[in-house]
């Protein structure tokens, strides 16, 4: 904030607080003729106006709460730049609260941050306080019972895009992720055909039946050859890369849909989704057990 | 019907928009209720997009703020113009203009808001080609209140015309300034504003909204329907001119409450807050007035269901303007802010004070406007009112308790420092209090559609067709 615009907040709300209490201090009492007649003499429509003082609680009320105001804006921020006297602010006190939450959380914490990730996911308590603490951040996407969504991975079965050891998954919640598919149609050939082609024979990996049908089977042949260019992030047999984040295509698990046009659209459009990091957001003990919860989720 | 050619003051424009204000009013809380129904029973909103929660709660509260509400002050505040000024109407076919302006922009927001067209913006949703006809429109409006006050036979200015004067002033810098934007088509357009800026430039509307329409509007016509009423002279002059002043250079600072805790600086949450706490003084004057004004002729709240109204409007003004500084403040806004206790202080002013105050209004003046002795049915009037207090009373209860569970779920954690519940869990909580919200809404509905029926059959003159052209100098 410049000193002209500090300066310009300070002289209004000062000039109106004051404005109020001259207000007040003006009308406190009345002329004797005043005092003297009923009504003020004025008739509108047959509407007369008596002329009664100031209620005194009504005026002390009023004034209680101009000095509430002094005694705020001196402590707190609100004049300008001037911080106030108790140098508050709304992101120190939201910083103090969030202190105050690890201290007291802390014995509890360090007992789950000896054990190891792999061992931890067995013990009840990891299942309370990892499921709580998936419930609060983790559930908004996943879903509550960690089955996910379309464009969500189902965090509960064995297919992993970036991997299922411990500490792949502590690093996908810690880090983030954010998995791109480029969009493929000129790729693939280019024409409708061509991705209606491929998208067929994507699909034809997990569900072979498909190419009894002989257009299918046609389709099929006519996009193996193009392959090629998928299988440089999804690999040569389609079982994906976990160091890309790219989906084995053979296991009939779909992020983003199984309909050929789901698949279709993927081909087309290419695809980009993002798992926010949460180094920011939760400390590196809850990180470590909410890490255990999830790679409980798919252990037997 | 008459034309009101017996009297020196224009009717016309004023008759015209007490009707329009029932028939919206009905209209607006039977959208109100509907959607308070589709959120006790989700499956109300039959899978149609416009009939789903988002549009339509758009639609509730356009059509009962500016159409029911609108109507109601354009319409009474050209009466009171006149009969306080003793004087004719200025440019009585500018007024018609409003009228059938005003009408036009309530019809295009009925359509256009359920079709989804909307700029965004919290009771201001109406996209910009509608916005600029409502700014011609209240701009005509602002030129026959002023000239028909230019024109006045009295010395002085009346309160009420103060209050109107301020309201129509502070609307039209407010409409003007918030609703600034960049068209890209005929349908949809972009804010001028943006960021942490909009949002302040948002609620610095959203809140002088309440602050110049629902209240100061409000205000004038209290300051003309309770003394006519009770017959007995306003309590203090005194107190009129200091708590008009201080109302409108406060209210103007009151936004940044709604945006505690937010990307917004501090500073200007801190100075929204403080104003807010220091407005509680110049809302209660208004209330001390209306409520004193009655010293003297107490009775009548025994005997007159209309000052019964005007009084119960006036006390439900103050328990809400008492609840809103509370609410403004940090901690407070802590628990508060999000939750359905907003809702709850929200209708204890717009069903409680502002629906209350109008319905009073339209009771006074319907029998005035179509020349007859009375209302067709006193008793009615009766049953209205406590149809809508009680209404009122099981709305802001349901709404009370529900919101400050809230906050209170919401804020729980567990000894691990999660959360105890997740939003589910707090949602099928609520779920009881929705339903007791929506009976009072009923309730009140049914009130005002009685009203509507009265209205009409004074109207008619079924009762009453040789009525005194002023009651007023009947019974004095």
């Amino acid at each position: 904030m410049s000193d002209f615009w500090s300066f310009y907040i300070i002289a209004i709300v000062v000039l109106n607080l004051v404005g109020c209490a001259f207000l007040l201090f003006a009308n406190l009492r009345m002329t004797p003729e005043e005092t003297r007649s009923e009504t003020t003499g004025h008739s509108f429509d047959g509407i007369q106006e008596r002329n009664q003082p100031l209620p005194r609680w009504w005026l002390y009320l009023f004034v209680l709460t101009l000095l509430f105001s002094v005694v705020y804006l001196v402590l707190y921020p609100g004049l300008g730049r001037f911080g106030g006297l108790l140098n508050w602010s709304s992101v120190s006190q939201w910083q103090e609260e969030v202190a105050w939450v690890n201290k007291q959380t802390e014995p509890l914490f360090e007992q789950f941050a000896k054990v190891p990730i792999e061992e931890l996911h067995a013990y009840p308590e990891t299942r309370d306080v990892g499921g709580r603490l998936f419930a609060n951040n983790c559930a908004l996407c996943h879903g509550s019972d960690a089955r996910g969504a379309k464009g969500y991975p189902n965090l509960t079965d064995d297919d992993w895009l970036y991997g299922g050891s411990a500490e792949a998954i502590l690093t996908s919640i810690r880090d983030g992720r954010h998995g791109q598919m480029p969009p493929m149609a000129a790729a693939v050939g280019g024409t409708d055909q061509a991705v209606r082609d491929m998208a067929l024979y994507v699909q034809s990996l997990s569900r072979p039946a498909i190419k009894d049908k002989p257009e299918v089977a046609a389709s099929v042949e006519r996009a193996a050859p193009r392959f090629a260019v998928c299988a440089a992030c999804h690999g040569q047999d389609a079982r994906g890369n976990q160091a890309l984040g790219a989906p084995n295509l053979t296991d009939g698990v779909w992020l983003h849909g199984a309909r050929l046009e789901d698949i279709e659209t993927t081909i087309r459009e290419g695809r980009s989704s993002r798992m926010p990091p949460h180094e920011s957001v939760l400390s590196e003990e809850r990180l470590h057990v909410l890490a255990a919860y999830v790679y409980g989720l798919s252990q037997p | 019907m008459r034309d009101g050619s017996g009297t020196p003051y224009h009717y016309r424009v004023v008759r015209q928009f007490t009707v329009a204000t029932v028939v919206w009013g009905v209209v607006g809380m039977l959208v109100g209720v509907w959607i308070a129904a589709q959120l006790a029973w989700p499956a109300l909103n039959f899978n149609l997009p416009w009939l789903s929660f988002g549009r339509l709660r758009p639609l509730h509260t356009n059509a009962v703020i500016f159409a029911f509400g609108g109507c109601a002050l354009i319409g009474t505040s050209l009466y009171v113009v006149q009969r306080t000024c003793e004087t004719r109407l200025a440019f009585p076919r500018l007024a018609a203009f409003v009228f059938w302006g005003y009408q036009a922009v309530i019809v295009l927001a009925a359509i256009s808001l359920p079709l989804g067209f909307t700029s965004a913006k919290e009771y201001a949703e109406l996209e910009w080609p509608i916005d600029l006809l409502l700014a011609v429109v209240w701009v005509a409006y602002a030129v026959v209140f002023f000239a028909t006050i230019a024109r006045r036979r009295t010395s002085h200015i009346y309160v009420a015309n103060w209050f109107y004067g301020a309201f129509i002033i502070t609307i039209a810098l407010l409409h003007i300034v918030n609703s600034a934007a960049i068209p890209v088509s005929l349908t949809k357009s972009y804010s001028a504003y943006g960021g942490a800026i909009d949002a302040m430039v948002q609620w610095w509307y959203g809140h002088n909204a309440v602050g110049f329409f629902l209240t100061a509007g409000f205000l004038g016509m209290m300051y003309y329907y309770v003394p006519v009423q009770a017959q007995r002279p306003i309590y203090s002059y005194r107190l009129s001119i200091v708590h008009f002043w201080a109302l409108i250079a406060v209210y103007m600072w009151a936004g940044p409450h709604h945006l505690h805790y937010s990307s917004l600086p501090d500073w200007a949450q801190s100075v929204g807050m403080v104003f807010s706490i220091v407005l509680l003084a110049p809302s209660w004057g208004g209330m001390i007035n209306g409520v004193m004004t009655l010293s003297g002729a107490w009775h009548k709240l025994r005997t007159d269901p209309i000052i019964r109204f005007l009084i119960v409007a006036l006390s439900f003004y103050g328990m809400s303007t008492f609840e809103g500084p509370m609410m403004s403040i940090k901690t407070v806004n802590a628990l508060s802010h999000n939750t359905d206790w907003t809702i709850g202080h929200v209708h204890s002013g717009a069903l409680g004070w502002v629906a209350m105050i109008t319905f009073g209004a339209v009771y006074v003046m319907t029998p005035r406007l179509f020349d007859r002795r009375r209302m067709f049915s006193v008793g009615w009037i009766n049953v209205h009112f406590w149809l809508s207090t009680i209404g009122t009373v099981l709305y802001i209860a349901a709404m009370w308790v529900s919101g400050i569970m809230q906050g209170l779920m919401w804020r729980a954690v567990n000894d691990d420092g999660t959360l105890t519940y997740n939003f589910i869990q707090e949602l099928s909580e609520r779920q009881p209090f929705y339903v007791v919200r929506l009976l009072g809404g009923v309730l009140f509905l049914a009130g005002t559609v009685l009203m509507a029926v009265n209205v009409w059959r004074t109207v008619r003159g079924d009762r009453d067709d040789n009525g005194d052209l002023n009651v007023l100098r009947e019974a004095a």
